[in-house]
């Protein structure tokens, strides 16, 4: 992975002594809040309901042993022994004291770690496929591109004070595990037909109150014109996007309002000019950051094959962990592992202090330290020998962290919600956790194969709702939570936004609903192939709507 | 009936404006204002404990008595008092008197 070099060692550490004499200064009066909120917010300082929050950046979600036990540390001896993975690869920590920032940033920066640009309206964490660098499907491992645009955008002083923040996913691979399309900038790596490499770049996808699948801007930009490109999106961001009104001021309302054809017409005369400006990437500096990335040296190992074979055929909760947490890597003796963070009745996205340091330990004897953050709340160990899988399972059981449920209806994202944040009107992690309680069969999840469930606790959706096979979004309605329901989103290479399905569900009515829906797919889907969204997608609303609000159906 | 809410500058603890101008973490030691009069005094001395730099984002809020206990009217506020409705092991919600009041 990528080394902090002086420049980046100095840089860190003078922001964090920034900090600790801005966060004196407020302590003792000498600034107001008023002056301090902007500051702290460029420090991933949030104040929520019962506490401030410390968002950390993981760049494209790559974590190394030490950081994740810097976590664990940090997690003990300043918070409440917990930290929580987000849809964006990043770690929040719920309860630092702000006395105690400045020193739990120092901790973070003697592991090349920092929370700048974790907030405000800048370019936030450039994130990556999970199984970036290991996989068998990807062209290239789009991570050291993801580092490029993180070197070029960290306190780019033309770019600090955009309308809005500004997100950006890659991936390398066909198979979107991203979510590229419901980014800001979404980049796919991919090869021409002269075996270049470049990027078919969309713009304009996101979430939130006005949910929107990217628009694709360019089928082929050549690696070298990366920065240039971004910087004329941004350029053109930057000017015209909508300063007047919070809700309409992310790249998504431009593109929308202006048009694609429009827009990009003007990003391609702003890249006209910059096209062969410093800005033009050599390929030495490419090469350069690859190097970093450089898979880690994997020596044959044949002998696992056998023994996955046989396993396989047991029916135990190991047979089930291999077929749902593997993902195949680009070596047949090895396999991507996914480290599912959604044990059933857990907090999705949760993991003690103790899970993380087990985490780190088994990474260094099984997995050349390497880990991964998912957007999907979950861990990766991306470099696994087939021969060392069972002893990775048996590790992971022995801290809680073997649930054998990757892609399947319990491996639920969610916000943190009412529980914890300021802005969410509802609760989102007790409706997971009694999803995740009421489907906890393994047969039963296995039957109902791959469904994405995402929940959100308020528009905002950072639960990714509107791309959940089913999403469920919190809202407050005469002082109580309702749930809605939309069906059909997707949030891979087939991006869609879900549509809503009718009339909201109470608390105790959310986790019935969702129990219908999953019944209605089963009894009407062609076969035990047919997916729930392929299933929706052919059979459309009607018999969900049907089995939902009939006439004996509790609908709010 | 009112109470004043706000989170301590220092370590973000949630509090409630008590007796005496101090800050208690338990909202059941609160001061209640129980008129408009009682609301405005809150406000004031609230807003002078902020220019101390102690407290931050301060929020009268509504109340309701039920059963003796004190109980914000939105969820939002009896979860802020409660502490989250997970891990109850931990903060807040550890304590007995958090589980009747979400």
């Amino acid at each position: 992975m990528y080394r902090y070099d002086e420049f980046d060692h100095a840089f860190v550490k003078a922001r964090v002594a920034q900090f600790r004499d801005q966060v004196e200064r407020r302590l003792s009066g000498e600034i107001t809040e008023e002056q301090f909120k902007p500051l702290r917010l460029m420090n991933g300082v949030y104040l929520q309901l019962h506490s401030y929050m410390l968002r950390i950046a993981i760049p494209y979600g790559t974590l190394a042993p030490r950081q994740l036990r810097m976590l664990a540390y940090i997690a003990r001896t300043y918070d409440k022994g917990y930290g929580h993975f987000t849809t964006r690869q990043n770690l929040q920590f719920h309860w630092p004291a702000l006395r105690d920032v400045p020193d739990i940033l120092e901790h973070l920066a003697s592991v090349e770690m920092h929370c700048i640009q974790t907030s405000g309206n800048c370019i936030r964490n450039v994130t990556a496929d999970h199984f970036a660098g290991a996989t068998a499907d990807e062209v290239a491992d789009p991570r050291p591109y993801a580092e490029i645009l993180r070197q070029w955008s960290s306190l780019h002083p033309e770019f600090s004070y955009l309308p809005r923040k500004f997100k950006i996913a890659v991936t390398g691979a066909e198979r979107d595990r991203a979510a590229i399309q419901v980014h800001d900038i979404g980049l796919h790596l991919k090869k021409n037909a002269q075996d270049k490499l470049g990027f078919a770049v969309y713009v304009g996808g996101g979430l939130g109150r006005t949910p929107m699948v990217a628009r694709k801007m360019r089928d082929f930009l050549p690696e070298e014109d990366l920065l240039s490109y971004t910087t004329a999106i941004l350029r053109v961001y930057n000017l015209h996007g909508r300063r007047d009104n919070k809700f309409k001021a992310r790249i998504k309302i431009l593109v929308h309002e202006t048009g694609a054809q429009e827009l990009t017409t003007q990003i391609e005369r702003e890249f006209a000019a910059l096209k062969d400006s410093d800005l033009k990437l050599p390929h030495a500096d490419i090469q350069a950051i690859q190097n970093y990335f450089a898979p880690p040296a994997l020596p044959p190992r044949p002998e696992g094959g056998g023994v996955l074979v046989r396993a396989a055929d047991d029916g135990n909760s190991f047979a089930r962990w291999l077929r749902h947490n593997l993902h195949t890597h680009r070596n047949p003796d090895y396999a991507c592992v996914t480290i599912s963070l959604k044990g059933i009745g857990d907090v999705p996205g949760d993991i003690s202090a103790d899970q993380m340091d087990a985490v780190a330990d088994i990474a260094e004897a099984y997995a050349f330290g390497e880990i991964r953050v998912s957007h999907e709340q979950n861990l990766v160990l991306p470099h696994v020998a087939r021969a060392d899988l069972r002893a990775v399972h048996d590790r992971l059981h022995e801290i809680g962290l073997a649930t054998p449920n990757a892609g399947l209806v319990t491996d639920i994202i969610a916000c943190p919600g009412l529980d914890y944040c300021a802005l969410a009107n509802a609760r989102s992690i007790p409706v997971a956790q009694e999803i995740a309680n009421r489907f906890a069969d393994e047969e039963r999840q296995e039957e109902i194969s791959m469904l994405k469930i995402k929940i959100s606790g308020c528009i905002n959706a950072c639960g990714h709702h509107h791309v959940g096979h089913i999403g469920i979004l919190g809202v407050e309605k005469k002082g109580a939570e309702l749930y809605q329901i939309t069906l059909g989103g997707s949030g891979d290479e087939n991006a869609a936004i879900g549509e809503i399905i009718g009339r909201g569900f109470g608390p105790t009515e959310i986790a019935d609903a969702v129990e219908t829906i999953v019944g209605t797919y089963l009894s009407r889907r062609l076969d035990a192939s047919e997916t729930f969204l392929a299933a929706y997608q052919r059979l459309g609303p009607a018999p969900f709507k049907e089995a939902l609000y009939g006439s004996h159906a509790k609908a709010a | 009936m009112k109470l004043l809410a706000a989170n301590r500058l220092a370590d973000g603890e949630a509090v409630w404006l008590g007796p005496d101008g101090q800050w208690v973490e338990d909202i059941s030691a609160a001061e209640v204002a129980r008129d408009a009069d009682s609301a405005d005094r809150l406000e004031r001395i609230g807003h002078e404990a902020f220019l101390r730099n102690e407290v931050v984002d301060l929020e009268l809020i509504e109340v309701e008595i039920v059963n003796g206990q004190v109980r914000p009217a939105r969820l939002r506020e009896r979860i802020r008092a409660a502490g989250p409705s997970i891990h109850p092991g931990l903060g807040k919600q550890a304590r007995k008197s958090a589980f009747t009041l979400i």
